[in-house]
């Protein structure tokens, strides 16, 4: 069993085990529990990240910068800004006398250069603590140089990643209803929470293109500020990574009555439930009927494909550590469509009800922990004896000691999985790691393989 | 003999305000692998969560290995009342999961703004817990906002050394061994050095030691804390080595784990170059050679006599070749060495960091290489934008650049080879065992160096010559 501490009982949950489910979540990390988690700075860095033609500059001591610059796999069919990093590399001197002239000269020099659609300032630790006024600075900018300069409020401490991510939302909702919305089809809708990992905003967003639903912006993957601006004349928002999103969708509800569903492009069944519900949803004879050809299409493509995987794949075991919880429904799908079977799933930032859901989707026995650390990873992989691990970066290394195959699903990712054709490449990338003879080398393999021999 | 180091008057302009593309990472990152470098140790950052997430990315995509970094979690109260009872929730739990030997903590710029007494909490927690299990807290000052991740490497070394040294222990080798302090090194760079050590025999307290801790083999049961690193026992015995040896030209202003031992217990130290290159390792076996009282051993000697004669081999490949360098100081500083005793002119010799010595640095190594012209340039405090406009202002036309994956973008923007040496490399495996140090690391280097251009030379003509 793990070394589970105290204050982290309960949140860490065996199906089968317990009568009543209850698990915490959505709490403040415990000190020194070495969380997979990073804090509220990086939940809006990642979801601003990739809007292409803004200029992103961290206001702060030079860590922060450097440690996202050019981390996401998202890509950008034009300008590529996003991918560049830019910092205030706040110095000794201007923690004591504040940092608001520093970020005004460097606001404008770059603005100057690069000639971005907009700016987003990100206010990291200290300068929530010694008290610039980042959102006057932004205003007076915006003003000077004609182009939205928006404070983002993600200062570390104050919070987890999920006050990062509304931190993003907000910021977004100052952009949009200000662009012209009156060329904008009635078979409309804004492509929420998906980041173009790998160029995965491209294959759905051709989904829809065949569908004749027009997108009128994403967000964020392959972002632009003008389409941002647009995504009020949008007739429906599909929301995928519901973590960072649904604020902002249920903002545009309230304000402009956008509704919004939600939605994951993750696995054959969700992919297709996905397109279904958007065309149920805008109540067109035609794009049903487009939607339904090309599912039966797609699926007819890549079955055959996915047949030769589960063969090999049949009742290997799979442990998910996810940033969100409602990626990790999806992949417990994905997995089971290639008959393997789920044994671990805990995610950073789940909430009740995701965790509950998960609980209903899992079989007896499957261990469900939100906001868990490598020992507990460590252990659950030894106990469970897993054969892939789903996780991101910080997950990869415990995986690979321990002599375990690993599939990355973060951000950093390179292979795109979303959609019909990510299905395949998931199921690709998990058989390439499962089946590689390397594992026959690692101690933990030859340790099974001496027990048969005795 | 007049200095191969020129002050460009081609300054760029605008002088930037913000860091575009930096060059460099924040200090409590140096600090966090230091303190993974002592056995049974685990480091703890004193800030956010997030600085402990993303740093232990950072380390992670570099050695491809686990690296647990703790925190004390910050929340917007700590922030406020101080973070005493975090930090002390904190290295409960981290003893309670880990058992840890040491805990190394080192601030952020968020509890360093705060003006957090780190030292008065250990000291209450340790009057708190005086019980079974206490680990050694030791803990050091790195604000982020000062400096780069090398002064935190260089800042946790010293303030360990100061916190643990202890005049009166009774050593086993009473000033019969050495300290070595080589700086931020790859865990092969540390294996070659303890190797040296072995076959001079003399014996040695390398500080710090991740060799083993952040690249170990495949297990079968995780371990919580990796084996190896310095033991704690080596580190308090430090005061009784016959002498210290530290890595780095650059050092000159800073107040070092060598000169602390100097000053406060009369441990004779010596600073040395990193040793990169022939003169460098030169250098490094003489101060050995003193240390030991023997000389060299003939495997080192015949390892120098195949890398002589491989510049010979190659040098035609070589001569005027122009290569824009660029990472942490020290490491600059030993590769310009080497780039120019083989012939290279390093154009641009160019750090994140600010010691204010790189350039005198830069001049002393490349003293002797009257092919360089007065065509060297050095910038300290620079980013990977700023070099990149720098070199297009000056005309450099550069062969080739060397130092770490983070020039990638760089190396494509002027169409040329990226040689990845250093930290951090992200994107390629094995950054941490390349080998930079001694003879060995030399002919590593200069292989790789000549092959990548034979290569470009071969790629790039029509020919497809099979001899070059």
């Amino acid at each position: 069993m793990a070394d589970i501490l105290r204050e982290r009982e309960r949140q860490v949950y065996r199906k089968g085990q317990q009568t009543a489910f209850q698990l915490d979540c959505e709490k403040q990390s415990v000190a020194g529990s070495v969380s997979q988690r990073a804090c509220v700075f990086c939940g809006s860095r990642v979801v601003l990240y990739p809007i292409a033609d803004a200029l992103h500059i961290v206001h702060g001591p030079i860590g922060c910068a450097s440690y996202t610059w050019d981390i996401r796999g998202a890509l950008s069919s034009g300008p590529e800004l996003h991918r560049l990093s830019f910092s205030t590399d706040m110095q000794e001197m201007d923690v004591v006398r504040g940092g608001e002239k520093k970020l005004y000269a460097a606001l404008c020099e770059l603005i100057d250069e690069h000639q971005p659609k907009a700016a987003f300032v990100y206010a990291t630790c200290i300068v929530g603590v010694i008290g610039d006024d980042v959102g006057a600075v932004c205003k007076r900018v915006s003003s000077e140089k004609g182009i939205p300069v928006l404070p983002v409020h993600s200062e570390g401490f104050k919070g987890t990643k999920k006050d990062g991510y509304r931190a993003a939302c907000d910021a977004l909702l100052q952009l949009v209803g200000t662009g012209p919305i009156e060329d904008i089809s009635p078979l409309s809708i804004n492509i929420l929470g998906d980041f173009n990992l790998a160029g995965e905003t491209w294959i759905i967003r051709d989904y829809y293109a065949r569908m004749g639903v027009q997108v009128v912006s994403c967000i964020t993957g392959d972002g632009r500020i003008d389409d941002i601006r647009r995504a009020h004349g949008a007739a429906l928002n599909v929301v995928q990574c519901s973590g960072s999103m649904t604020h902002l969708a249920k903002s545009l509800k309230d304000k402009y009555g956008i509704p919004f569903i939600r939605v994951s492009y993750f696995g054959l069944e969700d992919m297709s439930k996905s397109l279904y519900d958007v065309a149920r949803h805008l109540k067109d004879q035609e794009v049903m009927k487009r939607t339904q050809a090309i599912v039966r299409e797609e699926l007819n493509r890549v079955m055959p494909m996915l047949a030769e995987y589960r063969r090999a794949l049949s009742g290997k075991r799979a442990a998910i550590y996810v940033g969100g919880a409602f990626k990790a429904f999806s992949l417990v799908s994905a997995l089971r469509l290639l008959g393997m079977k789920t044994v671990m799933v805990g995610s950073q930032t789940g909430n009740q009800q995701d965790y509950e859901q998960l609980r209903e989707l899992c079989d007896e026995g499957t261990i469900i922990a939100d906001d868990s650390n490598p020992l507990e990873l460590s252990t659950f992989l030894e106990e469970k004896e897993v054969d892939v691990f789903i996780g991101g970066v910080k997950e990869r290394p415990i995986a690979y000691k321990l002599g375990i195959g690993f599939c990355d699903h973060n951000h950093e990712r390179k292979e795109a999985l979303a959609g019909f054709e990510g299905m395949v490449n998931f199921a690709k990338e998990v058989y390439g790691s499962v089946m590689s003879p390397v594992w026959q080398l690692t101690p933990r393999k030859r340790a099974g393989t001496l027990e048969v021999v005795r | 003999m007049s200095s191969p180091v020129r002050i460009t008057k081609n300054a760029p302009k605008p002088n930037w305000v913000s860091t575009r593309n930096p060059c460099k990472a924040c200090a409590p990152l140096g600090a966090a692998l230091v303190m993974r470098g002592i056995e049974g140790a685990i480091p703890f950052l004193h800030g956010s969560q997030g600085c402990a997430t993303y740093m232990r990315r950072y380390l992670i995509s570099h050695f491809r290995e686990p690296m647990d970094i703790a925190s004390s979690g910050f929340s917007e109260a700590s922030t406020i009342f101080g973070g005493g009872a975090n930090l002390h929730q904190g290295l409960g739990n981290v003893t309670s999961q880990y058992h840890p030997s040491l805990i190394g903590i080192a601030t952020t710029c968020l509890t360093e703004t705060i003006g957090e007494d780190v030292h008065g909490m250990l000291h209450d927690y340790r009057e708190k817990n005086t019980g079974t299990e206490n680990p050694v807290l030791v803990h050091a000052s790195t604000p982020s906002y000062s400096g780069t991740h090398i002064d935190g490497f260089h800042t946790a070394v010293r303030s360990v050394v100061e916190q643990l040294a202890d005049g009166a222990s009774p050593s086993a080798h009473s000033g019969s061994f050495v300290n070595l302090f080589p700086g931020m090194v790859s865990t092969e760079d540390l294996r070659f050095l303890k190797e040296v050590a072995a076959d001079f025999g003399l014996p040695i307290t390398l500080f710090p030691d991740y060799s083993e801790t952040l690249d170990g083999p495949s297990m079968l049961k995780y371990e919580k804390i990796p084996g190896g690193g310095t033991p704690i026992a080596a580190l308090r015995a430090t005061p009784s080595a016959a002498a210290s040896i530290e890595f780095g030209r650059t050092l000159r202003t800073k107040n070092t784990a060598a000169s602390f031992l100097q000053e406060k217990f009369k441990v004779p130290a010596t600073r040395i170059g990193l040793p990169i290159g022939v003169h460098e390792s030169d250098a490094f076996f003489a101060v050995m050679e003193r240390l030991a009282g023997k000389p060299i051993p003939a495997k080192y000697r015949e390892e120098r006599g195949r890398l002589v004669d491989s510049y010979v081999d190659g040098h035609k490949y070589l001569f005027g070749k122009r290569a824009i360098v660029f990472g942490d100081e020290d490491l600059v500083v030993g590769l310009a060495s080497f780039l120019a005793e083989i012939g290279v002119v390093p154009v641009l010799c160019a750090s994140g960091g600010k010691s204010g010595a790189l350039t005198r640095s830069i001049a002393e190594v490349t003293s002797l290489a009257s092919h360089c012209g007065n065509q060297i340039m050095v910038r300290e405090g620079t980013d990977f934008m700023t070099i990149a406009d720098e070199t297009e202002l000056n005309e450099l036309k550069p062969d080739f650049v060397i130092g770490s994956s983070k020039g990638a973008k760089l190396a494509r923007s002027l169409g040329v080879p990226l040689i990845r040496v250093g930290f951090p490399i992200h994107d390629r495996i094995g950054g941490q065992r390349i080998l930079h140090l001694g003879y060995r690391g030399a002919q590593r280097l200069f292989d790789l160096v000549v092959n990548t251009l034979l290569e470009l030379k071969q790629d790039s003509s029509p020919i497809n010559y099979s001899y070059l």
